[in-house]
Order: C-alpha cells, then structure tokens, then sequence
C-alpha cells in the first residue's frame, strides 16, 4: 500500500562520503520495528544495489540491513520518511535517474511477506 | 434518535490512514472530522496515531486527550497487533505473547478505552491468561473476527471454548464486517483490471463469488482459462472475500463488544455496494447490539493508484448511511 508514495519526492542526493540517498517511507499501515525490515531493494536506472552497500537511517541512527533485522527496540514510525543510503566510491551523475525501492516486510498475522515497490525518476542537481 | 435501539456510531482513525500518512491531515484533524459527523467513539490504530509504541511519549497522549476533549469525542477502542514474529528465527513464545498482550491492555487503559480489539491471530490461550488483567482493568477484549475467519471457523470455535470457559463478561468478540462481503467488490475488480486482468476471466471470477464455489476450484478453472498473474491474484481474493449469514451474530450478541465496520466505498447513491448494511443493521437492532458502528474505511488502498483518495468523504457518507439506517434522521 501507499506504493507511488514510498519514494519521498525530490530527495535523491549525492553524499559527502561519495554515496547516494533518498527518502523512503514504510509501506504499512502502522509503525513497525526495525526487526520485521526483512529488505530494502534498491535499484538505480535498472542495476540493482548490492544489499551489503544499503543503509538505512532514521531519527540519526543508521543500520545496515543486517542490524535492521536484529533491531527489536527502534522502529520505523507510520509515514516517517527513513533516508536509505547506498555506499560506494563516486556518486550519481548530475540528471535525472530512474530509482526503484521494493521494501519487504514480515507482517506477523500475514501467511506471506509484502513486497512493496516504487519507482521514480529522480534528479541529481548539476 | 430512534428508541428501539442503543447502537452507537464512532469511527476508527485507521479511515483517515491515507490522510495521515501524507502528513495532510493530524490526530486532531481525524477526531475533529469524526466528532463533526455525531461518530463520538473514536478507535484508535495506536502504533498509526502515536510514536513509540508503547512506550508512547506523554505529550502525544495528551494532545489525544485535549483533541477528544475538544471536540465533544470519547476514547473508544484501541487496536493491538501481536508480533508473533517479531525476531526473525523464531515465533514469540506464550509467555512472550501474554505479556504483549498485558502491555497493550495497560495502554489501552492509558488511552481511556473500555475496549480492545485483539488482533485475530492472537492464540485464545494467550487471550484467556489475560482476562484477569482485564477485568482488573476493565477492558472489554474482542477477538477480531476477521475474513476469512468467520464465526463458524474453527479457529474461532476454539476461542469460543476457551474464552466461554472463563465465565468472565470480559471477552468477546469484535465481527469485522469483511465476512459479509455479498457481493466482490467494484474497487477490487476495477483495480484488477487497470492492473491488466482479462476481462473474460474477470466476469468468470465475478460469478464464481456469485455462486459461491470455492475459491481453490475457481482458481483451477481460471488456470485452465489461460489465466495470466493478475487473474491467478483475482481469483486468490475469493479466499477472503467471504460471505458469511449477518444472522449468525445474533447467538453471540452478549459477547459482540464492538462492530468493525470495514467498507471499501460507499458510492453515489449512499450504498456499499458489497457490503450490505441495510441487511447488516436491523440484524444488530434485532439482537440488542448497544455498541458502536466503527467506520472503517478500507478502499483507499484499491484506488490509490488511479484516484485520489478522500478518506473525509468515504467516511461522511458511510455516517450518513448509519444514520439513516440506525433511524436517526427523517
């Protein structure tokens, strides 16, 4: 649910440490801990992002996705937007660039796991 | 007010989740609108309206009160969830799970509800260790009785022995109106078909829920119809799409603490189409319901990618209905 709204609009940005991120929201209904995160997919103009260089903050704590699962006691609060970070040397050109997010979630009373996708074109300033 | 009932009207803030998430509306704005519309009883999705839960912070709690105050409304309902998996190689274990369910009885008395629903896939031996708490509380427990569950199912049977067994007036149970789905709904098929559904195998799937066949042989049939992945997912949503007779509450009306009122759209002429509360209430005035018709709103979410969603106008109308319904107008 909430798909076309997942990526937070105008949020792709290059980091000082060379990286990318943007602004990604919890595709439920209610706040969730950190623990049921099961992936954060992220695809930039159709390569996908190695999970081992994705990290997700919120609130200035920042985990990788491994730690996320880990994670009981934080959560991911309804319709706060979480910064997903990738890692890796040299950002994105300046343009625009189609990004994808699919967030899994292991919702308890669900027999499956929701995948939630978005897919935006983004644009890095010059 | 009509005197040959004492059915109350209220409003679940889960209606105005599409508002909420988008940061266009506050918890204040959600109250003031279902207070607006005479719906006082507010329910609240805790974990959606508050931030760490639960251990909530106490400004938030009491802006909720002050908003409640406000604007004429009471605390209702809370709704609790079990993360059962909550770590990732394991299931909670039951003493895990009580205690869950003993931290959010205390938060729902924190909030001032007298009601709690309890998420359907909480086990009643759980629910059952909790009753002492809840009549020290005094905090009415309903299990969620929630398509594609239904009063008859067994795993609502098996709540009913254990629950029953306690003998306490504090656990019962809270029908969603899911189960009564009469007739699939517009919202579903429409958004099935913008997703590239076959309209031939649509108005195969549509008579099947008609006819009621069972949802594993429609799901055989459309594969032999060449069914491609959206159809296959249609045909899924039987299973939960269920009919179920309204009637069957009457023998658990003692135990009903509060109704879900689950809708995915309430059209232009004033009616949910696949939810049929003209049959629905009379069969609640019958049977001496005194709680509430909790707005819930849940079509938002097989709209979202084509329209906008209004979750105001949803819910206004569906207020409008019950009060047409409950006798309150005319």
């Amino acid at each position: 649910m909430y798909d076309k709204h997942i990526i937070y609009p105008d949020s792709l940005r290059n980091l000082d440490n060379g990286g990318f991120a943007l602004g990604v929201r919890l595709p439920y209904y209610r706040g969730q801990p950190l623990s049921v995160v099961e992936d954060i997919a992220v695809k930039v103009d159709g390569a996908a992002v190695p999970r081992d260089q994705v990290r997700f903050s919120v609130r200035g704590k920042t985990f990788t996705l491994d730690q996320l699962e880990e994670n009981t006691a934080e959560r991911w609060e309804f319709g706060e937007v979480a910064d997903v970070s990738v890692v890796q040397a040299g950002g994105l050109a300046a343009g625009a660039h189609e990004v994808e997010v699919g967030v899994q979630l292991r919702i308890s009373y669900l027999p499956w796991s929701p995948v939630t996708t978005c897919k935006r074109t983004e644009t890095i300033a010059a | 007010m009509n005197p040959t009932h004492s059915i109350k009207r209220g409003v679940s803030l889960y209606s105005y989740q599409y508002e909420t998430f988008l940061r266009k509306m506050t918890l204040d704005d959600c109250i003031a609108h279902a207070a607006g519309l005479g719906a006082r009883g507010i329910e609240v999705v805790s974990e959606q309206s508050f931030t760490n839960f639960p251990d909530v912070p106490q400004a938030e709690i009491d802006g909720f009160f002050a908003s409640i105050e406000k604007h004429g409304a009471y605390a209702q309902c809370h709704d609790m969830f079990l993360d059962t998996k909550l770590y990732k190689h394991r299931k909670l274990n039951f003493d895990e799970m009580v205690a869950s369910l003993q931290r959010d009885l205390r938060f729902a008395h924190r909030l001032g509800c007298k009601t709690m629903r309890v998420i359907v896939n909480t086990p009643p031996e759980v629910v059952v260790a909790c009753v002492p708490l809840a009549e020290e509380l005094d905090i009415h427990m309903g299990i969620e009785v929630h398509s594609p569950f239904h009063f008859d199912h067994p795993w609502i049977l098996r709540y009913t022995e254990l629950t029953r067994a306690t003998g306490s007036d504090h656990v019962g149970y809270i029908p969603d109106m899911g189960m009564y789905i009469k007739d699939y709904p517009p919202v579903f098929r429409d958004r099935f078909l913008r997703m590239g559904a076959t309209p031939k195998i649509v108005e195969f799937i549509l008579e099947a829920h008609k006819a009621r066949v069972l949802p594993d042989y429609v799901l055989m049939d459309v594969r032999k119809m060449g069914a491609n992945p959206v159809d296959l997912q249609m045909a899924e949503t039987l299973r939960h799409n269920i009919w179920s007779n309204p009637r069957r509450m009457l023998e658990f009306m003692p135990w009903i603490f509060h109704i879900h009122a689950k809708f995915y759209e309430i059209d232009d002429t004033g009616r949910e189409p696949s939810i049929p509360y003209d049959e629905i209430i009379p069969v609640l005035i019958e049977g001496g319901y005194t709680g509430h018709l909790s707005s819930e709103y849940e079509g938002q979410r097989h709209i979202e990618d084509a329209f906008e969603v209004d979750g105001r106008e949803q819910v206004k109308r569906q207020q409008q209905m019950f009060a047409r319904l409950l006798g309150e107008t005319e």
